[in-house]
């Protein structure tokens, strides 16, 4: 009797999880899988390094797994399978052993380089100054007498209230739009000096493969050179309080021509 | 490894004269290995659907964009209890319950060397768990920084704050004397004849594990303690406007939270190199070489600490450091993984239920070690850090990892525990069910980590909406089918087959000596081994 009712319910659980599949699926596709490539040669860098982890992981993975499939269904009990005795081999567990090594070591040897090469910022042609706060974020053009805050696009944050009733689909870049995003020129070598005003946050931009921690009382440093003009959008990615979720980044990087423009309007007014 | 010379079942009735007391007093007072190990396990119980709970409320806000149910601030407190119930009121002392039940039965021991510090362990971790949930109806909520802890964000919780460390201290203090009390246990007690080198896995695996816990937990204690200071009585170890340094605490933390890591995986291991070598009938393949892994493995977990930090701003030699420490826990945990599937190597498999969920214990922890090892590659990591990759990987190392391990060790023992056969049929469907749900929740949020999801976010852009419905369907089926296993053990314990002392086919170990149910005194003398 308990088994049927749970057989019941287990039925009931199914249909309904193949019910709201088929209602979710169609809606909107966004089945993203992977990481993107990026727009930075360290976004690429890394993304290689992590397809490479991917495929030696999913290499092993699909090998160690159909050894023990073969192992499941080949040493059946009810197929009488009688057990044999061996408790060790040291040649096959030296093996083991070492190809893992082996396979480490390579893994090492490939990832050391961009480490490198991502903590080099020397030869900067420009600097801006990152500054978190609960919950906005803070650009300084360093020397460029050029500063503002980016805080959540009002759309965004109407729609995101509790029970606001209204739809995120409807709302563009829902979640992803600041009042200002932080311009910058492509082709150009920009380090970033980072810090925080309050709590510790971290400022992430996956297109770019930044992600630093904003921690008060320390300046971190890091580098990105951006490949091609466009919108590149990302969160803060380090839990810091309420409104953790509802504080983006996003990036607007413009041909150098454009933004020479851009920052002189903006010092314009200030000056 | 170990032969029985000497019967012994004669002597397990000679203390009948002295069972357990009547009513609860029997509870309250005592210092029975095997009473405190069934207060452990189920304390553990009800902290499994307390804790999960929690996370159904954060997997039904996630269910679509939008806020529809909690407000920001609520997600974050049932993101951190959820973490602190699981870590410290589910899974450690489910893991102290089987050491009580099964240490003293695996060694020959007539129980716990320290009983009266037993009962006063695990006495005080009901307490500690109920001062740990009431801060969610205090003012200003419970804890909300996350499990972490980190400043200087926690510094600005409500008052509650103090009695949320308060209760990590009692947690610390319940788990260093359970753990004094098993290395005392594990290294005076032992039936003559017993070498180290012949303890069952389990036991080596809590020796190792106790030892971390010595070494670790105090470090917690210190660092929390600190907190309470910085927030209440206006030190500054970690506030950078006084000249303190908010990373010394992340150090700190994860000093002790990656070895804590391995004091919940290496029981597990303990549990699974059990059940494997019973239903492959065969012995477990190098016994010797997995001992010397575990060692490994806990000596490795407390050098790793900062690869939770790659993103702090350390110096380029401290993450290489870092980076390639890390990789290297994965040769010992490969080891491992290699020596149970060449247990089954030429066995004889049968599948029952506790079988099942250690198969998939080595199928599904593998691809948690898998994507560990993607994490130690610091650049790599600058993208999966804190995002739901992250997520997804320590939940298939603590799901279907510690916690299936847990399961199954449950099932695997409950025959000797009750004397009654549990039910078969419905513990394979409790296991089918657990193993659909556990990937359906976990499996796609690797690929809204990879996507560019943060964790800890109550409400995410619309790119991430489908791959996070499918994961709170999944998590939704996982929890209530955990229903069932309370059924199942309620069943199992009122009634059911008559188990022999055996209770499966030929089984290694003392503890399949001794009738089933286990008599409240086993070993009044020791058993002899060979
Ligand atoms: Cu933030």
């Amino acid at each position: 009797m308990p088994l049927n009712t749970l057989t019941l319910a287990r039925k009931a659980v199914l249909a309904g999880t193949a019910l709201l599949l088929t209602a979710v699926l169609p809606a909107h596709a966004a089945w993203d899988l992977n990481l993107p490539r990026g727009v930075t040669s360290t976004s690429r860098e890394v993304f290689d390094l992590h397809m490479l982890a991917l495929w030696v992981c999913t290499v092993i993975g699909i090998v160690v797994f159909a050894v023990m499939i073969y192992a499941l269904l080949k040493f059946r009990k009810s197929k009488g399978a009688v057990a044999a005795k061996f408790t060790h081999s040291t040649t096959a567990e030296v093996i083991w052993t070492i190809l893992p090594t082996l396979v480490l070591i390579f893994l090492a040897y490939e990832s050391a380089p961009a480490l490198i090469r991502i903590e080099d910022t020397r030869n900067s042609e420009m600097t801006i100054r990152i500054t978190g706060y609960q919950w906005k974020w803070q650009y300084e053009y360093v020397g460029q007498n050029v500063s503002f805050f980016s805080t959540l696009a009002q759309t965004s944050n109407e729609a995101r209230q509790l029970d606001s009733g209204l739809d995120p689909h409807q709302v563009e870049n829902y979640l992803l739009e600041v009042d200002r995003p932080l311009v910058v020129p492509v082709g150009t070598k920009i380090r970033y000096l980072l810090t925080s005003n309050d709590v510790n946050h971290a400022w992430w931009v996956i297109d770019l493969a930044v992600k630093r921690d904003a921690i008060p009382g320390y300046i971190n440093e890091g580098w990105f050179t951006i490949d091609e003009p466009g919108i590149y959008r990302g969160q803060c990615a380090e839990l810091c309080g309420k409104d953790h979720g509802f504080m983006p980044v996003v990036v607007e990087a413009l041909p150098k021509a454009e933004f020479d423009a851009w920052l002189a309007s903006q010092q314009a007014p200030a000056t | 490894m170990t032969t029985i010379t000497q019967g012994h079942a004669a002597q397990d009735h000679a203390h009948d004269s002295h069972g357990p007391a009547r009513g609860l007093s029997r509870w309250l007072f005592t210092t029975n290995h095997k009473d405190i190990g069934t207060l452990y396990l189920l304390f553990a119980l009800v902290m499994l659907f307390v804790g999960g709970g929690m996370a159904l409320v954060i997997r039904a806000e996630l269910f679509q964009p939008g806020l529809q149910f909690v407000n920001p601030e609520f997600f974050n407190q049932m993101t951190t209890m959820h973490a602190l119930i699981m870590v410290f009121g589910m899974i450690m002392p489910a893991f102290v319950g089987f050491a009580n039940w099964m240490i003293p039965m695996m060694i020959g021991a007539p129980d716990m060397a320290l009983p009266r510090l037993n009962n006063w362990s695990f006495w005080i971790l009901p307490f500690a768990g109920t001062i740990l949930l009431s801060t969610l109806f205090m003012d200003g909520g419970g804890p909300a920084a996350g499990w972490t802890l980190y400043p200087p964000l926690v510094l600005q919780s409500g008052n509650s704050l103090a009695f949320a460390i308060f209760a990590v201290h009692l947690l610390g203090m319940s788990s260093i004397l359970g753990a004094i009390n098993i290395i005392v246990t594990v290294m005076n007690m032992r039936a003559p004849g017993m070498t180290l080198l012949k303890m069952p896995m389990f036991v080596w695996t809590w020796l190792i594990t106790a030892y971390l816990l010595i070494l670790v937990m105090p470090v917690l204690a210190g660092g929390v303690t600190m907190l309470l200071t910085d927030r209440f009585f206006g030190t500054s170890f970690f506030q950078a406007a006084g000249g303190g340094d908010p990373v010394l605490f992340q150090h700190i933390f994860w000093f002790f939270g990656h070895p804590e890591v391995y004091i919940i995986i290496l029981p597990s291991f303990g549990i699974i190199s059990q059940i494997i070598p019973t239903f492959s009938r065969k012995p477990l393949f190098g016994y010797s070489s997995m001992v010397y892994a575990t060692a490994g493995i806990a000596f490795l977990s407390c050098i790793v600490w900062a690869h939770h930090m790659f993103t702090v701003g350390m110096p380029l030699a401290g993450q290489m450091f870092f980076m390639m420490s890390t990789m290297l826990i994965a040769i010992p945990t490969a080891v491992k993984v290699f020596n149970w599937t060449a247990t089954m190597w030429r066995g004889s498999l049968s599948f029952e239920t506790p079988m099942l969920f250690a198969i998939a214990f080595l199928f599904l922890f593998s691809i948690g070690g898998f994507s560990g090892v993607m994490m130690a590659i610091a650049p790599v990591d600058f993208q999966y850090h804190d995002t739901y990759f992250i997520v997804a990987h320590f939940h298939y190392v603590l799901v279907p990892g510690a916690l299936f391990a847990a399961i199954g060790g449950a099932y695997f023992w409950l025959p000797k525990w009750t004397g009654h056969m549990y039910d078969e049929t419905l513990g394979k469907i409790h296991f089918w069910l657990s193993a659909v749900g556990v990937n359906l929740t976990f499996f796609p949020q690797h690929f809204l980590g990879l996507a560019g999801m943060p964790r800890r976010i109550p409400d995410y852009a619309t790119q991430f909406a489908d791959w996070n419905a499918v994961s709170s369907v999944g998590a939704f089926l996982f929890g209530f089918s955990q229903l069932m296993f309370v059924y199942i053990v309620v069943k199992c314990i009122r009634g059911g087959k008559q188990a022999t002392a055996q209770v499966w086919d030929n089984p290694e170990g003392l503890e399949w000596t001794v009738p089933s149910p286990a008599p409240y005194h086993t070993f009044d003398e020791a058993p002899l081994i060979k």
